[in-house]
């Protein structure tokens, strides 16, 4: 089943889920947290409906209908721009106003009308996934005898559903009873964590046996568990059921939108509906996060704001000025009658009046600041995101899964990444596990070379140790004899154990005891092919599967798995054929990742009882009996040469129990189970501790986690780019070094700086007491810090890179106040830099440390659950939607479906939509001061009066209309080279991280080209057609023509800009640009011919007065050109002689076309 | 000058752009007269001796009224104060039933008189008027000469001085012209266009001269900033 998505609980990484719990709350049940009661199959009682828990309607809209219009009009008006614009129309009302009122609002209404549209429709889309769940059918006891059909929003805690096979459950519930007997279930969680793998559910031994209509009818049952939240593999409760106390596990929980799969049908008990279910309590909106470029536009917006203010309050000063001048009698002027004027223009009370007209001003210029910038933005980002997510290079073919652009407004920060902090397993590697080498009673087995020894043996003048003399000896195979078919998760070849062989090894009962834990141990289910009798594994990690397919391979075949007992196959060397054996399962103590290790203990066929036990070598061997070392010092040789080779490693342990010791043992261990609180968890593992010891060691596996493909080649491009990587795994210091090595993070050339507590003397150390370790081991990190950073400042510059290597105890203390910054220097001058060894929590921490202090953006990328943090705290967090669940993906921005194709993600969208992004701002900003500043020059010559240079409907109609969708086909599809010279060049990336097309200097530049474009047309427009006759007819021009020929200008100017500065033009651009410009003419006829009570200025100046006369066309060309001509000049200058990377690499490009 | 020789009359100083003499104006009343009655915009023109003025505003009241009258020696010419405006406004803006009423009967009066006998649309110095100009110094058509102008000619403008220019210093200009396919005589948009041609062939002949100097091949992969890195190092 190539592709198939399994959960990964990695046996050597620390603790994927939460861990941490409230502090206990009392005794037994009840307190604060576990304050639940349910009463099974009386909802209607009146102790139940006292308690009052919310029905299993659900709801996921951010609006209802009431509320839609206040709420949503809330979160329009926390937009400055849009309070501002705001403010403005209802203040154009007043007489203030240059312009009517509703030429100010229209805009307004249609940005805020579209944003709040746009929501709508998102919002009624979510209501109507809402109706249709909770218009779900499910099957209801009705308390008698039978059950009836009801919708999902009707049910009540406490009420009894019978679900069928491939329905969703529709609420939380406690399993009772299914079509087995032996009462368990399938389900399957996609819709909860993604995973596709079958999960087992077992139901309480007491009701499976509530098997027909009728056993209801005297059901009753009295459950306490913990309040509703959010942790989907945790659940603590305890049933009372005819006088007895059961505890409740997950085990017994049906999650709501999981699905039944494999099982005819299971009833069971409500217990939390709608949002008190998991899944609800899940569904938490992510942290938001903004991009540096759009916070910079905010920073932008203000700037405009105070040039707004300025230019307002220059404009008041010179009308107080001039205002007052009028009363003396050299300046009287009587046509405006300065004896009769109205407050705004009363010469005698000139503040006032320079007041008043100072808020007009601002409403006249209120086209400075760009009220379509936010929703043309969002549109711009949204139309991205449908390229990423649609780009067939970014697809993978095996899993079916695309890129996914989970949030629309990070796309630019992908082209400014400056650091990738990664997570190894299942990130840069498969995760899809393979046996390829084992250690068996201190013997080596397993001839296959693991990819990072291959990488090793090929190039590198990496140090030897003397372990690496093979362990095994040459003689005892040859494996090239042998074609196989290949088989998945198995790539172990050694002829000494194949074929049966292995027991003619000295060794055989160490080996069949080995293969025997390696079928037993594990908590996998056998899906058995009906056709062709294959068997085929479902397990929680693909270790295990690994492990179990292994142990099938050499004749253990796992078969059949009930609640009591695991069957196999096996090879009987004294009989000499296969057996079926069946082992009766006591106990399973569960793999968690603090326990680092899980433990099964059966009963044989001969009444032996065997504890057997897989985990982490340090756990294992800390647990040894005393006559079980027999094996431990060759087995850790072999186990730190497989790690060496960047394989996984457990050790493997049996134990032989009495059944004295085992029935003292399991009562205690009863009791810890059905303990109701908070730290029943700590318990059970504490019991467990007890029979987990005195192992007698077997050997040692080791898997490997194949490299995924084009990973080198990827950390080579993006190492090209100059982007820094950093691993963050929780792997062993050797495995993560032959991971460097393999996938090229690692060079020979590369200086390594190992910063580890993991010496000697440390160890020695570590006798002390508490507090002087501490310090200790804080002053030993230190001292390692400060060594190594003076050895690189003194090498830096002249021998090249450095590798830093720390694991995960020195990075607590590295991480620590006082040593933070010094790590970070360290750390920042070192080309790549692993952490090994690392837990969820300090991955977070480092991504943080790195984001803070090196105030660039850093991107983190990983696959488990483990990575969560680190993916919410980075600035970009992308999650690999391939083998292990879907949180990660949840948690994302970005998910890809493998590592390899963040170099595309990265390099060309991320390129292009920083570059699209920066170059929209920058000319919204242009276009907004061209158009803004000609009302400021013409204001300037009209007494500064507040007179508006153009028709009110002109001005309203700029930014909505004439130029909005081109600035928008910039943002979506502009390019400046295509993608294969993005990734042949891949230092175009550095234009990002160094922010040049979105730098302080350029943004002013732009601003100045708006400025002095403003100048060339009003000073052009007005000289070339002002005084003299217009046309043949003699006719003048007023302001009615000055405005139309000045406008004209404009919209010619700014389209034409626009037009310049593209690098890539498709059809749309053609039909963008050209059309705005073709529709202001559009416009005017239109306008033109309305009466002139409504067009005012505007009646009929296009086709009488402007269109048939040469000079207005005439003055539109001379006038265009020559505003244009700065910016041209400008960039060909720079293009000519001061190029940037870009501007070469498109050269390069034409000149190799 | 052959015909049609433009009268002009060029005012300077004078805010004809001035907000609040633009919108002291009222198009309703201009198209509908007296049945039109909201006046509030034309303030403080809208009313005199509690009657409505039509036409209401600063803009109208404060009418340009000098005129002027061209004599040669075979006598007075004739000036044609008709088709001064344009067509859109004859016909559309301004009521052809529409008769001035009340007008400059205030105590303070403005600018120009009206003939209350004949309708809005024929009074096309008014029409004229009223088409604001752009910028404080601005020509309107005032007539139109229908007879030719000899070279040397001696044309003596007797001209009525009524409109006061003094209070706020602006000077009063008559202009004649005549005009072709491009409007009047137009030396900006010559100039200019010479001037940016020129400006381009300087800027090329720079650009060239700096290329020759100082040569680069375009596209050389070895400017790049990592080759110079590693170059370097």
């Amino acid at each position: 089943m190539p592709g198939k998505r399994r959960r990964a609980l990695h046996l050597c990484e620390m603790g994927s889920f939460p861990c941490a719990r409230p502090p206990p709350a009392g005794d037994g049940g009840g307190g604060a947290g576990y304050s639940r009661v349910v009463y099974c199959n009386d909802p209607g009682c009146p102790e139940a409906t006292q308690l009052d828990y919310p029905g299993n309607a659900i709801s996921t809209t951010r609006y209802t209908v009431a509320n839609f219009i206040p709420k949503s009009l809330f979160e329009q008006f926390r937009r400055v721009a849009n309070v501002f614009f705001l403010i403005v129309g209802i203040v154009s009302f007043s007489p203030l106003a240059p312009y009517r009122a509703v030429s100010v609002l229209l805009p307004l209404i249609v940005v805020v009308g579209a944003t709040m549209i746009k929501e709508a429709f998102e919002d009624w889309r979510r209501k109507k996934q809402d109706i249709e769940v909770n218009n779900r059918k499910v099957q209801v006891y009705d308390g008698t005898r039978a059950f009836y059909q009801t919708e999902w929003k009707k049910l009540r805690v406490g009420d009894i559903v019978k679900v069928e096979k491939d329905e969703f459950f529709p609420a939380d519930l406690l399993f009772l009873s299914s079509s087995f007997d032996d009462g368990i279930c399938y389900v399957e969680t996609m819709n909860l964590d993604g995973e596709t793998n079958l999960k087992r559910k077992q139901c309480l031994e007491v009701t499976t046996t509530l098997h027909n209509e009728c056993s209801f009818h005297k059901f009753k049952a009295l459950i306490r568990c913990e309040d509703p939240n959010e942790k989907l593999y945790s659940f603590i409760g305890t049933m009372q059921y005819q006088g007895a106390q059961y505890p409740l596990a997950p085990q017994q929980i049906l999650l709501r939108d999981s699905k039944l799969r494999n099982t005819q049908h299971i009833y069971g008990v409500v217990i939390f509906t709608g949002h008190d279910t998991k899944v609800m309590q899940n569904a938490m909106d992510p942290p938001s996060k903004r991009s540096n470029i759009e916070r910079r536009m905010d920073k932008i917006v203000y700037v405009l704001f105070s040039g707004l203010v300025l230019i307002a309050s220059t404009g008041s000063i010179f009308f107080g000025i001039k205002t007052k001048g009028e009363i003396s009698d050299r300046n009287y002027r009587w046509y405006i009658r300065p004896d009769k004027s109205s407050i705004y223009f009363d010469p005698s009370r000139v503040a006032l009046a320079a007041f008043f007209h100072f808020l007009t001003s601002l409403m006249l210029y209120g086209c400075l600041i760009p009220i379509s910038l936010y929703i043309s933005i969002e549109i711009v980002k949204v139309l991205q995101s449908t390229f990423i997510n649609q780009d067939r290079e970014m697809y993978c073919e095996e899993t079916d899964k695309p890129a996914c652009a989970r949030t629309s407004n990070l796309n630019e920060e992908l082209g400014q990444v400056n650091t990738i902090l990664s997570d190894k397993t299942g990130t840069l590697t498969c995760n899809s596990m393979e046996f390829v080498k084992c250690s068996i009673g201190g013997v080596g087995y397993g001839s296959g070379l693991s990819e990072a020894e291959e990488a090793v043996r090929r190039g590198s003048q990496y140090e030897s140790s003397e372990l690496k003399d093979p362990p095994i000896s040459s003689e005892g195979y040859n494996c090239a004899a042998v074609t196989r078919k290949s088989v998945k998760g198995f790539n172990f070849k050694d002829d000494r154990l194949m074929n049966r062989q292995w027991i003619k090894e000295p060794q055989s009962d160490v080996i069949q005891k080995f293969f025997r834990i390696l079928a037993i141990c594990h908590t996998a289910i056998p899906l058995v092919n009906n056709s062709s009798g294959d068997i085929s594994y479902e397990a929680e990690s693909p270790d295990e599967a690994a492990f179990v397919t292994a142990a099938r391979e050499l004749g253990f075949q796992f078969y059949e798995r009930t609640q009591t007992s695991i069957s196999l196959h096996e090879f009987d060397p004294n009989i000499g054929r296969k057996v079926d054996r069946t082992y009766k399962l006591l106990n399973i103590l569960e793999f968690s990742s603090t326990r680092k290790r899980m433990s099964v203990i059966v009963k044989t066929e001969e009444d032996q009882l065997l504890l057997f036990c897989k985990g982490a070598d340090s756990v294992i061997f800390e647990r040894l009996a005393k006559n079980g070392q027999e094996f431990e010092a060759k087995t850790k040789c072999h186990i730190n040469y497989y790690s060496e080779a960047g394989l996984r490693t457990l050790a493997i342990a049996y134990r032989k129990l009495s059944v004295e010791e085992y029935k003292k043992w399991h009562e205690e261990f009863l009791l810890a189970k059905s303990s109701v609180n908070a730290d029943r968890d700590a318990i059970v593992d504490e019991t467990a501790e007890k029979i987990e010891r005195d192992l007698i060691l077997v050997g040692a596996t080791a898997v490997e986690d194949r490299l995924q493909k084009g990973v080198p080649e990827c950390i080579n491009k993006l190492a090209q780019a100059g982007i820094k990587i950093w691993i963050l795994t929780g792997d062993k210091l050797e495995t993560a070094i032959n991971i460097g090595y393999a996938c090229q993070v690692l060079r020979k050339c590369m200086k390594q700086i190992v910063i580890t507590l993991d010496t000697p003397d440390i160890d020695a150390l570590k006798k002390g007491e508490n507090n002087a370790i501490e310090k200790a081991l804080h002053e030993s990190v230190a001292k390692q810090i400060r060594d190594a950073h003076s050895q690189v400042s003194v090498l830096k510059g002249s021998s090249g890179l450095f590798a830093l290597i720390i694991d995960g105890n020195s990075l607590a203390f590295a991480l620590s106040r006082s040593l933070e910054n010094l790590f970070l220097d360290l750390a920042v001058d070192c080309a790549f830099v692993i952490c090994c060894r690392t837990s969820p929590k300090q991955k977070a921490l480092v991504t943080r440390l790195v984001k803070r202090s090196t105030r660039k953006t850093t991107l983190a990328i990983g696959d488990g659950a483990n990575d969560v943090g680190m993916l919410q705290e980075a600035d970009i967090g992308v999650g690999i939607s391939g083998v292990e669940g879907m949180q990660a993906v949840m948690s994302s921005d970005f998910a890809i479906a493998q590592f390899r194709f963040l170099e595309r993600l990265l390099l060309v969208h991320g390129h292009w939509c920083y570059r699209r992004i920066a170059a929209m701002i920058c000319y919204f900003f242009y276009k907004n001061i061209t158009f803004g500043f000609i009302l400021f020059w013409f204001e300037a010559h009209a007494f500064f009066s507040g007179q508006p240079a153009y028709n009110d409907w002109y001005i309203s109609f700029y930014n909505v209309a004439f130029t909005s969708l081109p600035v928008i086909a910039l943002g979506v599809f502009d390019k400046d080279v295509p993608s294969r010279i993005c990734l042949k060049f891949p230092s175009l990336h550095q234009d990002g991280v160094h922010n040049i097309f979105f730098s302080w200097p350029r943004i002013l530049g732009w601003m100045l080209n708006g400025v002095c474009s403003s100048v060339i047309i009003y000073y052009f427009t007005t000289s070339a057609i002002l005084q003299q006759p217009f046309n043949k007819d003699g006719h003048g021009a007023g302001t009615d023509i000055l405005g139309a020929a000045m406008y004209t200008c404009v919209v010619w100017t700014v389209n034409c800009q626009l037009a310049l500065c593209l690098g890539y033009f498709t059809w749309i651009h053609h039909v963008f640009i050209w059309g705005s410009i073709f529709f202001w003419y559009i416009f005017l006829i239109i306008y033109g011919s309305f009466p002139p009570t409504i067009s005012t200025t505007a009646y009929r100046v296009f086709l009488e007065a402007c269109a048939p006369s040469p000079l207005y066309w005439l003055s539109t060309l001379f006038v265009v050109i020559s505003a244009l001509l700065p910016y041209f000049l400008y960039s060909t200058f720079q293009r000519t002689f001061f190029p940037k990377y870009y501007n070469i690499i498109q050269s390069v490009r034409l000149e190799n076309h | 000058m052959k015909a049609p020789i433009y009268i002009y009359y060029e005012l300077d100083n004078y805010y004809q752009n001035h907000r609040r003499f633009v919108k002291s104006r009222n198009d309703k009343q201009l198209l509908y007269g007296l049945k039109y009655k909201d006046t509030s915009s034309c303030k403080p023109e809208e009313s005199s001796n509690g009657l409505p003025i039509v036409p209401c505003g600063l803009i109208a009241w404060s009418l340009f009224n000098d005129s002027y009258a061209f004599v040669r020696d075979r006598g007075e010419m004739n000036v044609n104060r008709k088709n001064i405006a344009w067509k859109s406004d004859r016909e559309h803006k301004f009521g052809k039933h529409v008769y001035p009423f009340n007008f400059q009967n205030g105590t303070l009066i403005g600018g120009g008189k009206l003939d209350p006998s004949i309708p809005l649309s024929d009074q096309e110095d008014l029409i004229v008027w009223m088409r604001t100009a752009a910028l404080p110094t601005f020509r309107k058509l005032y007539g139109i000469i229908e007879e030719d102008i000899d070279a040397d000619e001696i044309i003596t403008v007797h001209l009525v001085n009524n409109y006061n220019t003094y209070s706020f210093g602006g000077k009063k200009k008559i202009v004649l012209t005549t005009s072709n396919w491009l409007g009047g005589k137009n030396g900006f948009l010559g100039m200019a266009y010479i001037a940016i041609g020129t400006s381009f062939v300087l800027i090329s002949v720079l650009f060239a001269l700096i290329h020759v100097k100082y040569p680069r091949p375009r596209g050389d992969p070895t400017y790049l900033s990592w080759n110079r890195k590693s170059n370097a190092s």
